[in-house]
């Protein structure tokens, strides 16, 4: 059995060590928002944060997560919308939306570091890909999300 | 999409059943809950508490296509915006209800401008129906009511009844044959940049895409594929495979073995421990090179299909004052969508077939279910999940269907969701075909285009795909923009050459839109040789009110052409119509000494007569421009061994954000036609961004991907 703690909440799986965390959320613990998009974590459709750090959970074995706070997007924020998930929709970012959770995921994460980060911040930490091409839309909704103004809806 | 997911949870839940239920009966969902929503036609079904819930045909892989169609359903019915939802036609409904919903497919640019005749009529045949509904309870002339927000209102009185206290009665009335339609001019709804409906869930990881099916019991399956185009399966060992942890069965068929497992990656795993014995095929040793000799070979045939002939080309050749001659080639391409081909298929207990598949055409997906079953249509049911992706992948080819359909045929009354690693859609595309295309063009003394001569060699698309719809031996999809140019060249002699080798290709978006490429850059070479602006050359040679002059003299406008640019940096330019729209673009980059290409800016115009909703057509545009940036600069599916070289991202590079320009579009539309928009906005950005980088460094670029061009200054 490996215990985690997955959006604050203590899950039990009988799972090989060596499954990566990301077909563990998938498979076995029903959280379907992260994607798998190529395997080797070149793409980022399955971003997740580890102890608050964005990781691509389709290279990640389960094994290094246990006793780390894993948090996908089912979780990001607990009540409501995370105020990148607001800006989100107030920039209309989807497209087909698949690679936007780890999109998402990686913007959260670069926000908790710098709150307001700079053009080349965003360049820095939004490696994630998009074959739609959002990626106009998803500097734009950082930018709007990092303004002290920016709507915060629930937690 | 969000109302309708819930009332099918609650049903699910209630009922015991799973996700089958959810896209199947949303109105017997609904009727569960104690209410009786109205289908006042086969496009509206209105609830009581006034709800609107708009039947979606079309598949929704990212365009926003769904809530365009909505827009213009609700914007006829008159209906409450807020109120309006959608859901997703039922395909087997459609097949028994003798088609009903008209075109499933969603392809070509298609979706709202082949749909937007009936799906307003529907809309605005409902509202006469609602208005009918309640002259017909009140006692007095229709015309003396109106239907607007959701209310129909009878004016001498001050009487108001709702849509939703209207419906049922609505319903059982004779349907008017062609309601009057509004002029766009006076659009409320269509026409205006309203939030698509499917972002707020896309937020939050609530869509249900292909891979995100779950069903009772389910398992999961990861497949390998002959490695070579026309190979088959000769053996397998799986002994090792079949001992490891959660795999339940591994699948033989003619051309694929798959493993079926409790888990994805545990399939994948006992996948990767198979022995696979391949049967080559007659084409082992095919590779780039010899695809390219081929493709060479065809422009040296003496009796090549014609796609076009004005005047004569030769002897107006041999006029000129000036000749200038060029070679283009580009690669294959695969679509690569972010979600990988899935197909989950559950052969039920009482005979019935159910499948949930990312697929652009529903009928296509359920045609080759029932074919690959040997089930009649009436016992298949096709699911339509969110698609991650399309870009024509999942429309024509439905192979991932017939792979899941013979998978889950392996374990009867059990869901198998079968997933493609991304080295199999790497490799098992549908690619956009490499080509080879030989130019030449006569000038006179003043430098205008005279003649033009061009020899089009190509993997023909149709031939795999819709081998009924070529024409005397020309696939259309290989030759226009060069057999349909809106240019006004007195002698015009344009000859196709299909060879089809085994590599399998697709409508890749904007499928021909390599010959955009091939023309817009030669046209620029044929300015250069005749020393003038590349704008200028252009506009000269297209008639007054022709709509590829107005897009350019827009785009021209917004990029202000000519003007001053920051040291070091370039512009291009080009000009294409394609899938019912006319798009033109200017390109800004810059090289550096090393080489480095930097794109900063690029303007685009569209006129796509009209638009509905301008949001979604500019995310359009930003969208195809990324798309084909990573293209150009980076993207070819290279053949040895008779395979495909690439097998991932690593080798098979999209364009990052960092790289994302400055984009801005101009809407042009004017009107009396109806253009698309998922796919115009692709035409003009390889072409655009090699005559800036023309215009950077004096090199012209003739084949593509640019990442095999030293792209330091000549």
């Amino acid at each position: 059995m490996i215990k985690l703690n997955v959006n604050g909440k203590p899950r039990s799986v009988d799972v090989e060590g060596e499954m990566p965390l990301l077909f563990v959320l998938r498979d076995h613990l029903g959280l379907l928002g992260a994607k798998y998009g190529c395997g080797i974590g070149a793409c980022g459709a399955c971003t997740v944060h580890l102890d608050g750090m964005p990781v691509r959970s389709c290279s990640l074995p389960v094994a290094q997560a246990v006793g780390k706070k894993v948090v996908t997007i089912e979780g990001l924020s607990a009540k409501g919308m995370h105020k990148l998930q607001q800006a989100w929709i107030d920039h209309e970012v989807p497209q087909c939306g698949y690679c936007q959770t780890g999109m998402l995921m990686s913007a959260a994460a670069l926000l908790a570091a710098k709150p307001v980060p700079t053009d080349a911040d965003i360049d820095q930490a939004m490696t994630n890909l998009c074959r739609c091409g959002t990626y106009t839309r998803v500097r734009e909704a950082i930018h709007a999300a990092a303004k002290p103004t920016a709507k915060k809806v629930g937690a | 999409m969000e109302t309708t997911r819930r009332d099918f949870l609650k049903v699910s839940a209630a009922l015991g059943g799973g996700l089958a239920l959810e896209f199947s009966f949303p109105l017997t969902a609904m009727a569960a809950r104690g209410q009786t929503p109205a289908e006042v036609n086969a496009w509206v079904v209105i609830h009581p508490d006034d709800r609107v819930v708009v039947r979606i045909a079309r598949s929704e892989m990212g365009q926003g296509t769904q809530t365009a169609l909505a827009q213009l359903v609700a914007e006829e019915l008159d209906a409450d915006w807020s109120k309006v939802s959608t859901e997703f036609a039922s395909p087997n409904e459609h097949i028994r209800r003798k088609r009903i919903w008209g075109s499933m497919s969603t392809g070509g640019s298609q979706g709202v401008r082949s749909s937007q005749d009936y799906v307003r009529k529907a809309g605005a045949a409902a509202r006469l129906m609602l208005v009918e509904a309640a002259a017909a309870r009140w006692k007095v002339p229709a015309a003396e009511c109106i239907g607007a927000n959701s209310v129909v209102t009878h004016a001498a009185t001050g009487r108001r009844l709702r849509y939703g206290e209207l419906a049922a009665d609505a319903a059982k009335l004779t349907p008017p044959s062609n309601p009057p339609l509004r002029d766009p001019k006076d659009w409320k709804i269509a026409g205006k940049p309203l939030r698509r409906l499917d972002i707020p869930d896309k937020v939050l990881g609530k869509p249900v895409f292909g891979v995100d099916v779950v069903l009772p019991g389910m398992l999961h399956a990861s497949i390998a594929q002959c490695p070579l185009f026309g190979g088959k399966l000769k053996g397998v060992d799986a002994a090792v495979a079949e001992k490891m942890r959660g795999v339940k069965k591994v699948v033989r068929e003619a051309d694929f073995v798959a493993v079926i497992a409790d888990s994805w990656w545990r399939a994948d795993q006992a996948l990767k421990k198979l022995a696979i014995e391949w049967d080559e095929g007659a084409d082992a040793q095919a590779s780039s090179e010899s695809i390219m000799k081929l493709l060479r070979d065809g422009l040296a045939d003496p009796k090549l299909a014609s796609a076009r002939k004005v005047g004569d080309a030769d002897t107006a050749l041999a006029a000129a004052a000036k000749v200038i001659e060029a070679e283009y080639h580009s690669p294959y391409v695969n679509h690569a969508t972010m979600e990988p081909q899935t197909c989950t298929a559950w052969f039920k207990a009482d005979g019935t077939l159910e499948v949930w598949t990312s697929t652009q055409n529903a009928e296509a997906s359920m045609a080759m279910a029932a074919e690959t079953a040997g089930l009649p249509l009436e016992k298949v049911e096709v699911h339509k999940p969110m698609l991650g992706g399309g870009f024509g992948r999942r429309g024509a080819p439905q192979d991932f269907v017939k792979q899941g359909v013979l998978i889950a045929k392996a374990m009867p009354g059990t869901p198998v969701k079968m997933m493609w690693s991304r080295a199999e859609d790497m490799q098992h595309g549908y690619y956009r075909p490499a080509s080879l295309v030989r130019m030449k063009a006569g000038l006179d003394a003043q430098g205008n285009v005279s003649a033009m001569q061009v020899g089009i060699a190509c993997p023909s698309i149709l031939a795999l795909l819709r081998p009924e719809a070529i024409k005397d031996g020309v696939d259309f999809t290989a030759v226009r923009t060069l057999s349909d140019m809106p240019y006004g060249i007195p002698h015009q002699k344009i000859d196709y050459a299909m060879r089809n080798p085994r590599v399998p290709v697709g409508f890749w978006r904007a499928p021909g839109l390599q010959n955009a490429y091939y023309r817009e850059c030669f046209i620029d070479e044929l300015a250069v040789a005749a020393g003038r602006d590349p704008l200028e050359y252009r506009l000269a040679m297209l008639k007054p009110g022709d709509k590829n002059r107005l897009v350019l003299e827009a785009v021209a406008k917004a990029a202000n052409w000519g003007g001053p640019l920051p040291a070091g940096v370039h512009r291009g330019i080009a000009v294409s119509d394609g899938f019912g729209s006319y798009t033109a673009m200017v390109a800004e980059v810059s090289v550096s000494n090393k080489g480095e290409l930097k794109v900063h800016r690029v303007v685009s115009a569209i006129d796509s007569g009209y638009v509905v909703n301008p949001d979604t057509c500019r995310a359009q545009s930003e969208g195809n421009i990324a798309f084909m940036l990573g293209a150009t600069q980076y993207q070819e599916n290279t053949v040895a061994k008779g395979r495909m070289v690439e097998a991932n991202f690593d080798q098979f590079r999209l364009l990052g954000l960092a790289e994302m320009p400055k984009v801005e579009t101009v809407l042009v539309p004017t009107g009396g036609f109806w253009g698309g928009h998922g796919e115009p906005g692709a035409l003009c950005v390889a072409p655009a961004l090699c005559n800036a980088i023309y215009a950077a460094t004096g090199k012209r670029i003739r084949s593509l991907p640019l990442k095999h061009h030293d792209l330091r200054k000549a």
